[in-house]
């Protein structure tokens, strides 16, 4: 292997050697490169492809149908209503859960005794599975479960409510379980992003006359923009992809009640056979996300001119 | 507390403050509270029987049953799905780690045409997970032989990881000096002889976050074991779970510890790499 700086100044003579620089960086690039192009770009390509016939996944690839499977899934209620129920969980997610992460990632980020084990606790969800979660949460709130018993001692409801085969609650039971499991993400990320805020800002508005509550309206709240921005983006992201939880809570039932994109898309691509539809599906949900990421940069994240958001 | 110094203290803040502090407490214990109850009613439902928990599912097993966790321990599928997901965690790690690690260098400290482009492919990758992809993915696997196997799951698992491997490892990557790198070189030292022997040596911290992030992603992936893992000696413990909390669906204290049993070795994981976790996270979130 020739050394790297003198390869470096002979590359602009010698056509050889620029080949040799090329190999070299070829050797380290190409096997993250090839595993990154066959198991997540050519999928999803793949997908783009079987989004066009009706397939079961098994025969060959003949039945050439267009686009109706687009035209079939966004006719469907039931694809509609899955549509519908992620919104809504962004709209929660948005509306509850970043802000109690932002009130507790406020709290947090004082010095106090406790402060290091609350931040363990809070954040420990995040690493526990999906499935463990989903699985000890269906015991919970199962009729005459800890949930019932819990509700009972306050005097709120009976001891017998089937939360997660209620249409009318499953939900906000599983948005319950979502915020139990997420929140402390984004305290994490808004709590790094508080961090980086001089201190020194908040002790000049203080000295200013403004209360503990003005300076956070008017001086922290605005420096933390970018790291909300982001946090909210990625509670989006995770709220249209979510699948673990509702497959192994509800799978989307009680009649349909809880489906989401990812779970639809599942349930009729992996269960009924229906690779060419499913796949369909699975490219809308491609193409959202995208789009989504892509107008997220243009519009909401360029504001943050040198933020942290924006190298890397 | 640092504001303490500059605040007026006049006896109406000094109340109001106390107040604050009141309130704070109350919220961060209240919310402290939630997280642990559900953990709590897992750990302890495993030491009950199904009559002690439709009865009283609060306070301490009375008497305390230890079959559950007895019977999960001694059983074999237990340790056959721990086995299985340490194998393939450790294989998705070792993967992405080297891998990711190769293609951070040359993205951080080379110059060539394609090379923001080629970064930005892969730091698309962040917004799909493998679940969005999973059909094709079955297809693929399937044609490569190898459905059924730790590398079917462990392939597209670290394919999945390098994009947050690639965003944490580049900036690091780059901070390191460029005079080392030449230096290195007057001493006869070549490229792959400087990313192995002086490279990564000096990105141990980075190297074990991004280990760490793969680890926690691998233990608890579950759609892919799901769709690629047909025989039971193949799974892995999300795997396992799901499919006994199925078989005994009536047996909750069965279920219960079987569960704490898949949990204790995460949390005790969490415990020791919460650092790399969560700096590994905010820094790849934030500079996504």
């Amino acid at each position: 292997m020739t050394s790297i700086s003198s390869a470096r100044a002979r590359a602009r003579r010698l056509p050889s050697n620029r080949l040799r620089t090329w190999a070299g960086i070829a050797l380290f690039l190409l096997p993250a490169f090839a595993l990154y192009v066959l198991f997540v770009i050519y999928p999803i390509a793949q997908a783009a492809r079987f989004s066009l016939y009706d397939w079961n996944g098994l025969e060959p690839l003949t039945d050439f149908v267009g686009l109706a499977n687009f035209e079939r899934a966004l006719a469907d209620p039931v694809f509609r209503g899955a549509i519908t129920h992620n919104a809504l969980i962004v709209v929660l997610s948005l509306a509850i859960q970043i802000p109690l992460a932002l009130a507790l990632a406020l709290m947090l980020n004082r010095r106090f005794r406790g402060r290091g084990i609350l931040r363990l606790l809070f954040f420990a969800p995040y690493v526990i599975a999906e499935v463990i979660t989903a699985i000890v949460a269906t015991l919970i709130l199962q009729p005459n479960g800890l949930a019932d018993h819990f509700m009972t001692a306050i005097g709120l409801g009976d001891a017998y409510h089937p939360w997660l085969a209620d249409p009318d609650t499953v939900l906000w039971a599983l948005f319950f379980i979502i915020t139990w499991k997420y929140f402390g993400f984004h305290m994490i990320l808004l709590l790094a992003g508080l961090q980086g805020i001089p201190r020194e800002l908040e002790e000049a508005a203080a000295i200013d006359g403004a209360s503990r509550r003005q300076a956070i309206r008017y001086v922290t709240l605005p420096l933390l923009g970018p790291t909300i921005r982001v946090s909210v983006f990625l509670s989006i992201i995770g709220a249209i992809q979510l699948f673990d939880l509702v497959w192994v809570t509800t799978r989307g039932g009680p009649v349909n009640a809880s489906n989401t994109m990812a779970v639809y898309m599942f349930d009729r691509g992996f269960v009924r056979f229906q690779f060419g539809y499913g796949s369909a599906v699975a490219v809308i949900l491609f193409v959202l996300c995208f789009v989504l990421a892509l107008a997220y940069q243009r519009w909401v994240l360029r504001r943050d001119t040198e933020g942290a958001t924006t190298y890397g | 507390m640092a504001d303490s110094a500059v605040a007026p203290r006049s006896p109406g803040t000094r109340v109001a403050r106390l107040a604050g502090s009141i309130v704070r407490w109350v919220v961060l214990l209240g919310v402290a509270t939630v997280i642990l109850i559900p953990v709590a009613y897992a750990v302890l439902g495993g030491f009950r029987n199904a009559a002690q928990l439709a009865a009283n599912p609060v306070g301490l097993p009375d008497p305390w049953i230890w079959s559950n966790y007895i019977d999960s321990l001694t059983g074999p599928s237990f340790w056959v799905q721990l086995r299985n997901s340490i194998l393939v965690a450790a294989i998705t790690t070792t993967i992405v780690v080297l891998f990711g690690s190769l293609a951070a260098f040359v993205l951080a400290r080379r110059r060539f045409r394609g090379r923001e482009v080629t970064y930005t492919v892969f730091t698309l990758g962040l917004l799909f997970p493998a679940t969005v992809a999973i059909l094709p993915l079955i297809i693929l696997v399937r044609d490569l032989g190898l459905q059924d196997t730790p590398l079917g799951i462990a392939l597209p698992q670290a394919a999945f990881g390098l994009p947050l491997t690639i965003i944490i490892l580049r900036p690091f990557f780059r901070s390191i000096p460029m005079e080392l790198e030449d230096a290195a070189a007057i001493d006869g030292c070549g490229q792959l002889g400087f990313f192995f022997r002086i490279l990564l040596p000096l990105s141990r911290p980075a190297l074990a976050t991004v280990a760490v992030l793969a680890i926690v992603s691998s233990w608890n992936q579950f759609v892919l074991p799901l769709v690629m893992l047909s025989s039971e000696s193949n799974w892995t413990l999300p795997l396992g779970l799901t499919n006994f909390s199925t078989q005994y669906t009536t047996d909750t204290a069965r279920i219960l510890a079987y569960t704490s049993l898949a949990l204790i070795p995460a949390l005790a994981f969490y415990v020791v790499a919460e650092r790399q976790i969560v700096g590994g996270l905010a820094a790849g979130s934030v500079k996504g």
